[in-house]
């Protein structure tokens, strides 16, 4: 179960103590977030909501290890990953995040296939096994039929399930999802965060996602607040933390 | 080799824009290829002199001659096993354009002296046999539309009159870079009818037992007819060549001046290039770092589409050189050779690689450097 207290008993897939992460502009320091405690269970599908600025795409960059905290710690599973080098950091990130994001960030110049394949070309998977990873992820998000096609020949859409399905495929500890829906109309939307639901329900993934949209962050289990730099409060798809 | 594919892709996005820059590179090698073409042949009489062969020449100048007298001299010096001469004929086969290197050659030891430049045995005897016997070098013959048992009247400008010959011979070359254009006749022949200057060679080419040897036989040489009235300069036939070479002018040094500006502006073409590829790609460079491809990753793909771009325009560029080569000398035998020889080939796509990779380091390091999480916010 998802807790912002920080408390020592709980002990999540995913545990942030106390981070802080400041960025200095122009002499000033700025504070992005403050002392920000979280425990996440493996399976589970949560969602952080909160006004731009409030450091939730931060967050996000923190927990995929993207980037490194000002103070405190962060531990996936038995990592702790915040007193990684940078090159262990980024062997890491290969195994254990899937990335979605906003703009879906496909390479243009790749098929579906081979932009699905990217992640795998980290691992020691032979050539078929590889195509059997891809041709399985992309049937998941139910692109078993556009694997030739290139982004600009898909829709939206069809381009966010591929990204999910390169974020799937090599199979990592969990998928953080940086407003996934944002730049989708509503029914494309609704197909994502119902692959989403699908994949945490059906998958056991555990799904980190960063959204503006309340209707969005109704598919998750469990909403976040975060504003200001500091996680204030907790509200489920209909429950309460 | 799994990574080809993204390279590939990556190069293809603007296709115009690589094309013209593998075209650069395609132009540019293709340019270095014909230099090396010219520079060998300018180089050819250095890179094919035998270390065991001297060359007397008059000290004052090549063009003034020697006695034909000191052939039996030079050859009882010691640490000389060998000897032959020749004399430059300098004359016009139908048109001054035609021009040829003709030599009147001492036949008895020509082929001793010389044994890389090979007659067949039939053809060397029917020479031998003809006082106006001649033979051609497989280059000359080709041009001219020579063949054996031809007569060839050839305009004398140095010796007036119009000198017959009957082609007895054709020559090859036992190595790719020997002159197969000279044209060979009996010294006899040229002594026998020119008005003046009998008696006289133009220089001799001496066969010594062993390279160690060159100095002291070259100073014996040259103190056996020192005080004369034709002191001898003996030197090396490598250092004679380099010298002769150098007459023309240091062509070495023009072909690097030329050679170096062309490869410099091809860096900066090429290194701009890429740091527009790179920029443009920022985003997605941010998002391979994410997905987990390392710095070093992101290094060599940058380096390995500069590299590849490199290496396809050096194929391009010495591929059409080698075709251009191969299609016949354009300078009609101005040059001793027209031919592009493997090493310069290998030194050209270590040229294209090194500008290549230089080209591409600043955009790759700027790709190792790029810090995800700011990239992907600008993305």
């Amino acid at each position: 179960m998802v807790r912002v207290d920080g408390g020592e008993a709980a002990r999540g897939l995913i545990r942030v103590r106390g981070i802080d992460k400041t960025y200095r502009r122009g002499g000033e320091e700025i504070h992005v977030l403050q002392g920000l405690n979280l425990d996440v269970e493996a399976g589970e599908f949560v969602a952080f909501m909160g006004p731009s600025g409030s450091g939730k795409t931060t967050l996000l960059n923190l927990l995929g290890g993207l980037d490194v905290p000002s103070r405190g710690s962060i531990a996936v599973a038995e990592d702790e990953i915040t007193r990684m080098s940078s090159s262990r950091l980024t062997r890491w990130r290969a195994r254990h995040v899937g990335f979605v994001f906003q703009m879906y960030n496909l390479i243009p110049v790749l098929t579906a296939f081979q932009n699905v394949e990217l992640p795998l070309l980290l691992t020691r998977l032979s050539k078929a096994e590889r195509r059997a990873h891809v041709e399985a992820a992309l049937a998941i998000v139910g692109l078993g039929d556009r694997m030739g096609h290139y982004p600009r020949q898909l829709s939206g859409g069809q381009e966010q399930r591929v990204a999910i399905a390169r974020a799937l495929v090599a199979d990592p500890t969990f998928l953080l999802c940086d407003e996934p829906t944002g730049d989708l109309d509503r029914r494309s939307a609704d197909e994502i965060l119902g692959l989403l639901t699908r994949l945490c329900r059906e998958h056991g993934k555990t799904i980190l996602m960063v959204t503006h949209d309340p209707m969005a962050a109704r598919s998750a289990q469990v909403v976040l607040h975060l504003e200001k730099g500091v996680l204030t409060e907790g509200v489920a798809g209909g429950r309460a933390l | 080799m799994r990574f080809l594919p993204l390279i590939v892709a990556n190069l293809l996005r603007k296709k115009v824009r690589t094309a013209l820059t593998v075209g650069s590179f395609g132009v540019a090698l293709f340019l270095f290829g014909v230099l090396a073409v010219v520079r060998g042949a300018f180089r050819q009489g250095i890179d094919v002199a035998g270390a065991d062969r001297l060359v007397v020449i008059n000290k004052v100048s090549i063009i003034q001659p020697l006695p034909y007298a000191y052939r039996e001299q030079i050859l009882h010096l010691p640490g000389v096993t060998d000897l032959t001469f020749d004399s430059w004929f300098g004359g016009v086969y139908q048109d001054e354009r035609n021009f040829m290197p003709q030599f009147a050659i001492d036949a008895e030891a020509q082929r001793r002296v010389f044994p890389e430049l090979q007659v067949p045995e039939d053809q060397w005897k029917a020479f031998v046999a003809d006082r106006q016997g001649a033979v051609a070098g497989e280059e000359t013959a080709r041009r001219f539309g020579w063949k054996v048992g031809d007569r060839i009247p050839i305009r004398g400008t140095i010796f007036p009159g119009t000198w017959e010959f009957n082609l007895r011979g054709i020559y090859r070359g036992a190595r790719p870079d020997d002159d197969r254009t000279q044209f060979w006749f009996h010294y006899e022949y040229l002594d026998e009818k020119r008005q003046w200057g009998k008696g006289m060679v133009g220089w001799y080419t001496v066969r010594i037992g062993s390279p160690d040897l060159a100095a002291q036989v070259a100073r014996a040489i040259d103190d056996r007819f020192a005080n004369s009235p034709y002191e001898t300069k003996t030197e090396t036939e490598k250092a004679f060549a380099t010298s002769f070479v150098k007459q023309v002018g240091n062509i070495e040094l023009l072909i690097l001046a030329v050679g170096g500006v062309v490869f410099f502006t091809l860096l900066l073409v090429t290194g701009n290039t890429m740091a527009i590829a790179v920029r443009e790609r920022v985003g997605e460079m941010a998002i391979l770092k994410a997905l987990g491809f390392g710095d070093r990753f992101l290094l060599w793909l940058v380096l390995g589409e500069s590299l590849l771009i490199a290496l396809c325009g050096a194929v391009l560029g010495l591929g059409g050189c080698k075709l251009f080569t191969l299609g016949g000398d354009p300078t009609h035998g101005m040059l001793p050779f027209f031919y592009l020889p493997p090493s310069a080939m290998a030194a050209g796509l270590g040229v294209a690689i090194a500008v290549g990779g230089l080209a591409g380091i600043l955009p790759a390091a700027s790709a190792m450097r790029l810090r995800v999480a700011d990239a992907i916010r600008r993305v």
